[in-house]
């Protein structure tokens, strides 16, 4: 496939004084056609496109100073250090958490929710042990539950979901017992869209004494998180959606239980003094950071906080929130079709059926126009269940997108329609 | 690549009106094709009198490409034999897959009108999955579920 630049867009409307434009034009990407059109690039829940100043950050570590972390004293590895160490300063920040030992590196949320799994579930957790999550969850906030299950003998608890794709009022509280060990839950929906009252919730469970994760993957990109005001006592998310590398995302926790986990992958970087009768393990947050992490991804996904604070979350949410309204009375509009997924309290995710046509026959067909969407089952299967669908087409906003990506969404879907006419 | 050579009229047909979309309640062997990456699932059912099959349906849910290709293949083996379909199975694949240049499609009559797949590596297995879960049927009677994963 060929690049063309498209140079000329039609000004989009621009609402609460935020211009959408401004911001697309640093994303080099967005500039192609696919198929001779121009891109519309609605696939931002499975991953986010990247502006120019991320991929420079990277680019510009492998050209100016390459050289491992931590390790050496020369200038090198000093300037890699520094540049790493402040991407942990920039996020920390950036969710308000309260020291960079409470900040550890991963590679991307799912590898957060396993590392809790298996640090701490698997080293407290006893037969008949309870863990409570939600039927709404992403597959990595259920498969490393599953594997601690085995390992442990836990048991899982799910609250329920309503037809709106919103957690059943009531059912979590009630869900709670003496037993009850840990809450895992999304912050944001994958496949539904909805934001979880986390900040009541994470409460709530205090109440019982019980620590709560929250799976912040489509809430970080999207939303200002202030993990200290939500009091959530785990929080994991990934580098790719909040468009930075991949290969890179945080797990933060507070401090006193990250002090108290046993590490979960030994190597180089996470010692202070290894001998073959006893190790001592490193300070906080490197003891969970063992072998030479991906130094690039860290340093494009500090870039990609400080572009963030440019554009301002708060102003983010807010376009969304407007596009998300434009985009679902339009989609409400096509003859045919179903969304997925009404909670009144919506991120910028809109799933998707149409009578007669598959998903994945409107995938292929809107493609053609140029439009990217996901179809399938985003990887919640049993939120595919409950809605009684094999798959659904999926459309996911970011602030670079417009009106009119939703309008070409739309014309898109009018030829799927002609297609199976 | 206009879209109306991949949904061929053939196909939006046997997509709306599947053929032989029924359980056959006396079946010799049942087979579920499962592709988890789309969601796509079949059930075939078959019936045999010696080499014959005498008769041959599915039920299940898929995009237009699996569910008009599952018609289209029943409707074309009932009545064969086995080893009929075992050759029809090979020039499909072969078809499908470009792994065998020199199966032309106009040689496989209305099948061929699967053969825009080609273009759409994504969509080649919404294809051969009921071919697939046909030939497992035919080979390997035991099985209960194909996976083209």
């Amino acid at each position: 496939m060929s690049i063309q630049h498209d140079t000329i867009r039609k000004p989009s409307a621009v609402a609460n004084g935020f211009d959408p434009l401004r911001w697309r034009r640093d994303f080099p990407i967005l500039r192609q056609r696919v198929h001779g059109k121009p891109l519309v690039y609605l696939d931002n829940a499975a991953t986010a496109q990247k502006p120019q100043m991320v991929i420079a950050a990277v680019s510009d570590y492998y050209q100016r100073f390459n050289s491992n972390v931590h390790r050496g004293v020369h200038q090198l590895s000093e300037l890699a250090t520094e540049a790493y160490e402040g991407a942990r300063d920039k996020l920390r920040g950036f969710i308000n958490a309260a020291s960079v030992k409470e900040m550890v590196f991963v590679r991307g949320a799912t590898e957060a929710i396993n590392l809790v799994a298996q640090s701490y579930g698997r080293s407290r957790f006893q037969p008949g042990d309870e863990i409570i999550l939600s039927e709404m969850e992403h597959h990595s906030n259920i498969v490393p539950w599953q594997l601690l299950r085995e390992q442990t003998g836990a048991i899982l608890k799910v609250i329920p979901i309503n037809d709106a794709g919103e957690l059943e009022p009531g059912a979590y509280e009630q869900l709670f017992t003496a037993r009850t060990r840990l809450v895992a839950l999304a912050h944001v929906s994958t496949a539904l869209g909805t934001i979880n009252p986390v900040k009541a919730m994470v409460a709530h469970a205090h109440t019982h004494g019980v620590p709560v994760l929250l799976d912040g993957a489509q809430a970080v990109p999207h939303l200002p998180v202030d993990v200290r005001a939500l009091d959530c006592d785990f929080y994991a998310f990934s580098g790719h959606k909040m468009f930075g590398p991949t290969g890179i995302g945080v797990l933060y926790a507070k401090e006193a239980l990250l002090r108290d986990m046993p590490p979960w992958q030994g190597g180089g970087d996470m010692i202070r003094v290894v001998r073959f009768d006893q190790t001592l393990y490193n300070d906080l947050p490197y003891k969970f950071e063992a072998g030479t992490p991906d130094i690039a991804a860290a340093i494009g996904l500090g870039a990609a906080v400080s572009y963030l604070e440019a554009v301002g979350m708060t102003a983010v949410e807010a376009y969304e929130r407007e596009l998300l309204a434009y985009a679902t009375r339009c989609l409400q509009a096509v003859r045919g079709l179903r969304l997925v997924g009404t909670a009144r309290d919506k991120a910028g995710v809109l799933s998707f059926v149409m009578e007669g046509i598959h998903p994945h026959d409107l995938g292929t067909i809107v493609d053609q126009e140029g439009v990217a969407i996901r179809t399938g089952h985003h990887c919640a299967m049993p939120v595919m269940e409950r809605f009684r669908v094999p798959a659904t087409a999926r459309a996911s906003l970011a602030f670079y997108n417009t009106r009119e990506d939703i309008d070409a969404l739309v014309a898109a879907l009018e030829k799927a329609h002609e297609v199976f006419r | 690549m206009d879209m109306k050579d991949l949904y061929q009229d053939v196909i939006v047909d046997h997509n709306r009106n599947p053929r032989n979309f029924r359980k056959i309640a006396a079946a010799s062997r049942t087979l579920e094709g499962f592709n988890p990456l789309c969601g796509d699932k079949l059930i075939l059912y078959l019936k045999l009198e010696g080499e014959r099959i005498s008769d041959l349906s599915f039920e299940g849910s898929g995009c237009a490409i699996s569910v008009a290709s599952a018609s289209l293949m029943t409707e074309r083996l009932k009545g064969k034999t086995v080893t009929e379909a075992g050759q029809l199975f090979a020039r499909m694949h072969g078809l499908l897959t470009r792994e065998d240049a020199a199966v032309e499609p106009e040689s496989l009559g209305k099948l061929a009108a699967l053969a825009g797949v080609r273009e759409y590596p994504s969509r080649v297995k919404c294809a051969t999955l009921c071919w697939h879960t046909l030939k497992t049927a035919l080979e390997h009677p035991e099985n209960k579920t194909v996976s083209t994963e």
